[in-house]
């Protein structure tokens, strides 16, 4: 490794997470980035509405043009307040809004209206519960400020190859996202997490996104950038001074939260284990790698020559509003928990991981639609899961809904599936091979239950394995598990084995 | 009617609806001027006759029809070229805004059409209000109709040399430190800057936020009035609109009555600095506003020895970010797009290419003014040297009702003269500046010729916020009473060109 290579904060190879936590202390910070989902934008009427063609959704106020002028919406400071409430925040009486000065050609005004000193809401906290080998543990994660501000627009850039700005043979720019209210949540620096960093990282984001989902503020879906999330991170030897800090962006789901947290430590240990020093800068996450590259420089930072916004007055929110709002705050996520796990009668961990898992509405609507609480929980949770996991994204972004499930349950129920081609109907949901009939129909899954086409494989196995047949004819009914998994091997799963096993006793004439 | 461009807005209206000329008459006979003499004046960037005369003739459809109308329908008006008007160009005097035309119309111009006040064109400016004499235009200057070597003022130099060439007997300016008010005084014409937020914003292209501010240009205090009150009044659009009835300057404007009004002459500024004839008519203009029964007292305020350095820091910090926009990227000029520049010289090569020198000088000042590190000393400390300003104010209109002062310190000077020095230039706005910084409404008024160069000469009158009315009551009664003495309008008094 070079010198260079070291000073610059790149290493090849990283120190796995146990060598690399074993002598450092991480500390976090999480800037997340929530596109609330209100009807018109930060400062126009122009629609939010998501997937529009290019550029129809503006107007001279969201385009920036020469002698517009922003007014502040209403809903907006209303959704702000609502999460600066669920978040323990106090709430400013006067506040004001700021402009962030710099160029890029997604911004139609070469500045950001935002907030800078004088947040909406600010001093609040989250606790978020994280698996320890001892148990639960509750972290509280200390809210520094929500604030308001505007989304820019969307660069497209085509040729060159790295579909970045530098090398593309041109940029194309959509302005519907311009102007789209947009909040940011900053926590303080989280310390004292040690080893349990990545995992605080997730449920804190976990937590937060369940929040603004049940504030109804936001989708809140990091695959379609409605939230994003930003991880800021040094680490230093136990008791010494805080290290440099990096900004790790392009982190787009729950999961990459967590892989984020943990690579970055590696590599901030690694680099230091190295000799090298760590610079602040901004580096991009890669789902595909789990690991981040370096963006741009921080070293010479960057002058945004923040200064109150002369075209809107202050926000002054009266304390009958908010004492309005508080009180009309829905459920909170972790009170619902508490209700739900005694509802469910499951433990803290089943619920945590449902909760980590971003299962528990998806659990609960699969339960009103009508499927027993414990089905509802083992799809989520199980094969579901796992096909979430597997290709990277959030549960709810999977094309199953409760009513699906309720529709495969009860084809379990009737005999026509069992859990194994439950399986299969799911993986065809997921694949968009139309609705459970039509997945069912074109996949030909269901359970074989042609007497006639299982005695003849039911036959067909006792006289592969004659011994067997006495074993069981003997009285050894325990060795029929034999014969009925050969039966099932045949028929491809598709049979319902209990019935195999009946039909099995009963060619046998034997009784249990 | 003879002349029917010497006439005022307010006997154009009365015609116009006793039918006795047509809108369509009084607006090409506008046009037909602007023809013969704009060439020597330079007062419009761009004439707008076809639509000026649709405007006009559906103004005489209404006529017909017998449908009510307003004060000032079919009379014709010069806009500033800063505000936005729908499908017409629209460059602020700026290169970099060549070929823009705005696909909406600002609200001045919307209640402008609403009033049925035709518009005649654009006129010219300092390049983004930038600058006290419009030389900074980047199509040219614009000539004083009283002397055609001289400046006639600036930023909104177009809108008054069009009044006073009797081009419109109407025009909108836009005063962020006197660029409506100094203009008038070195024309010989009226010009009011509303209390901030007594108009709305909305589709002004914005020079300094905090201190824009649209209003009323004519040759009269009542057309002024009539003026200013087509255009004032809450936007939902510009939420620093203030949501408050409009006082009633019409009616002060008719009242013109200084009578028990006491009014404060501002000590500091008057005296050095000052242009003898300048000092000498406004000494005579107190003298007559004693006479008619005002109570003329001295007042301090301490602190506008500050103002224009203050001003200084403001205005460039918030014209460089409300001039980021001019990148190049959306709209008006685009250079040094080849396929081998990246965006950020292409922004760079655009602002170069499309920004002239003073816009560039304050760009550069705003931009160091609101650096980490400068932002206390210089942005922050400049807003301090505000609210001691604007308390400066408070405490004299709790003495007095109106103050005053000369508009500029000189009369209109040479093209040329001061272009390579700026804080020249920004010295003759040192007594229009405070009234911006405070956000209160102000007034320039002609008062005679100074002797020693024969050019108009203006007066300011200062009112509390929400006050205009009071600028109307006083200016009206000292227009009334110089012109029972002349015998006519100063403007009357310019050469035939
Ligand atoms: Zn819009």
């Amino acid at each position: 490794m070079s010198t260079q290579n070291m000073t610059n904060g790149e290493v090849d190879v990283y120190l796995d997470y146990d060598e690399a936590i074993g002598g450092y202390d991480p500390v976090i910070g999480l800037e997340t980035h929530v596109e609330l989902g209100t009807n018109s934008k930060m400062w126009c009427g122009c629609s939010t509405n998501f997937g529009a063609d290019s550029n129809t959704q503006v107007c001279p106020v969201c385009l920036g043009l020469p002698g517009s002028m922003p007014v502040v919406n209403r809903a907006a400071v209303e959704s702000t307040i609502r999460i600066g409430l669920a978040l323990n925040c106090t709430i400013a009486e006067w506040c004001r809004f700021a402009r962030k000065n710099y160029f890029y050609p997604d911004m139609p005004k070469d500045y950001q209206i935002s907030q800078y000193d004088e947040p909406l809401c600010f001093d609040g906290y989250l606790d978020v519960t994280v698996e320890t080998p001892d148990g639960p543990q509750v972290v509280r994660v200390e809210i520094e400020r929500v604030h308001m501000e505007e989304d820019t627009g969307k660069l497209t850039h085509a040729g060159g190859a790295t579909g970045r700005i530098h090398g593309a043979d041109y940029s194309l720019v959509d302005y519907n996202r311009a102007g789209i209210p947009l909040i940011e949540i900053v926590t303080k620096p989280v310390t004292g997490t040690g080893r349990l960093a990545p995992e605080v990282a997730r449920a804190y984001v976990t937590e937060l996104r369940n929040v603004i989902i049940a504030l109804v503020v936001s989708d809140a879906r990091m695959e379609e950038g409605s939230m994003r999330c930003d991880v800021n991170l040094s680490i230093a030897k136990p008791g010494a001074e805080w290290g440099t800090r990096s900004e790790t962006k392009n982190v787009n789901s729950l999961r990459s939260v967590e892989r984020a947290v943990r690579s970055e430590i590696e590599r901030q240990a690694s680099v230091l284990n190295n000799g090298g020093r760590i610079i602040q800068e901004t580096r991009h996450f890669h789902e595909d790698t789990g690991r981040s590259t370096s963006g741009r420089s921080k070293e010479q930072a960057e002058d945004y020559r923040y200064f109150p916004e002369p075209d809107l007055v202050p926000v002054a929110p009266s304390r009958e509003w908010v004492e309005e709002l508080r009180a009309t705050m829905p459920e909170m996520p972790a009170v619902k928990r508490a209700r739900l796990q005694a509802e469910w009668n499951i433990n803290e961990f089943e619920l945590q991981s449902l909760a980590n898992a971003g299962a528990i509405e998806l659990v609960e609507a699969t339960i009103a639609a009508g499927v027993d609480a414990a089905a509802a929980r083992k799809w989520w949770t199980g094969e579901l899961l796992r096909v979430a996991n597997e290709t990277g994204v959030e549960l709810d972004s999977l094309t199953v809904t409760p009513d699906d499930i309720k529709q495969v349950e009860a084809l379990i129920a009737s005999g026509s599936l069992n859990d194994k081609l439950a399986r299969q109907v799911f993986d065809g949901l997921i694949n968009g091979e139309g609705t459970v009939d039509e997945v069912v129909a074109k996949r030909g899954l269901a359970v074989v239950s042609d007497d006639g086409a299982l005695l003849a494989a039911i036959d067909e196995a006792l006289a592969a394995s004659p011994d067997v047949a006495e074993k069981i004819k003997s009285g050894k009914i325990q060795a029929a598990g034999a014969i009925v998994g050969a039966v099932m091997k045949t028929t491809k799963g598709q049979a319902d084995a209990a019935k195999v096993r009946t039909l099995l006793l009963e060619r046998l004439g034997v009784t249990e | 009617m003879n002349d029917l461009t010497r006439q005022s807005a307010a006997v154009l209206a009365d015609a116009i609806a006793s039918k006795e000329v047509t809108a369509v008459e009084v607006t090409q006979a506008h046009l037909d001027r602007i023809a013969a003499v704009d060439g020597k004046v330079h007062a419009f960037l761009h004439v707008t006759a076809d639509s000026a005369l649709a405007q006009a003739k559906a103004v005489d459809a209404k006529v017909a029809a017998g449908t009510p109308l307003g004060a000032l329908a079919g009379v014709p008006l010069g806009l500033k070229d800063v505000l936005a008007m729908k499908g017409e160009p629209t460059t602020a005097g700026s290169k970099i805004l060549e070929g823009w035309r705005p696909p909406y119309d600002s609200t001045v111009v919307a209640r402008l059409r609403a009033a049925d006040i035709v518009i005649l064109g654009k006129t010219n400016m300092d390049e983004f209000a930038m600058g006290s004499s419009t030389e900074h235009s980047a199509y040219g200057p614009t000539h004083n109709p009283w002397d055609l070597d001289r400046i006639p003022g600036g930023s909104g130099g177009g809108s008054a040399a069009a009044l006073a060439a009797f081009e419109a007997p109407l025009a909108i300016g836009t005063d962020t430190g006197g660029s409506i008010r100094q203009p008038a005084s070195v024309t010989g014409t009226v010009g009011v800057k509303p209390t901030y937020g007594g108009v709305s914003r909305y589709g002004q292209i914005a020079l300094a936020s905090s201190l824009d501010q649209p209003g009323p240009c004519a040759r009269s205090v009542l057309d002024t009035a009539l003026l200013h009150a087509a255009i004032a009044g809450h936007d939902p659009r510009d939420s620093t609109s203030i949501n408050a009835t409009v006082p009633d300057v019409v009616a002060a404007a008719k009242k013109a009555d200084v009578r028990g009004m006491r009014i404060g002459v501002v000590t500091e500024l008057s005296g050095d600095g000052y242009q003898a004839g300048v000092s000498q008519r406004y000494a005579e203009a107190l003298d007559i506003l004693r006479e008619l029964g005002a109570e003329i007292v001295e007042v301090s305020c301490p602190h506008f020895e500050y103002a224009l350095g203050a001003y200084y820091l403001i205005l460039p910090s918030e014209a460089s970010s409300n001039l980021a926009r001019f990148d190049g990227m959306r709209y008006g000029l685009r250079a040094g797009d080849d396929g081998k520049n990246s965006v950020e010289q292409v922004m760079a090569i655009t602002r170069e290419a499309g920004f002239g020198p003073e816009v560039k000088r304050r760009i550069m000042l705003g931009t160091y003014a609101l650096s980490s590190g400068y932002y206390d000393a210089y942005y922050g400390q400049a807003q301090k040297v505000r609210t001691l300003i604007t308390r400066d104010f408070n405490a004299a209109f709790e003495k007095v009702d109106v103050l005053v002062s000369p508009t500029a310190p000189t009369t209109a000077f040479k093209l040329g003269e001061k272009l390579d020095d700026p804080l020249a230039m920004y010295l003759n706005d040192v007594a229009t500046i405070p009234v911006n910084l405070a956000g209160i409404g102000a007034m320039s008024l002609p008062i005679g010729l100074a002797p020693e160069d024969g050019l108009p000469v203006g007066m300011q009158i200062m009112a509390p916020a929400m006050a205009d009315d009071r600028l109307y009551l006083a200016g009206g009664a000292l227009e009334a009473a110089l012109t029972d003495k002349w015998g006519h309008l100063l403007i009357e008094e310019a050469p035939a060109l």
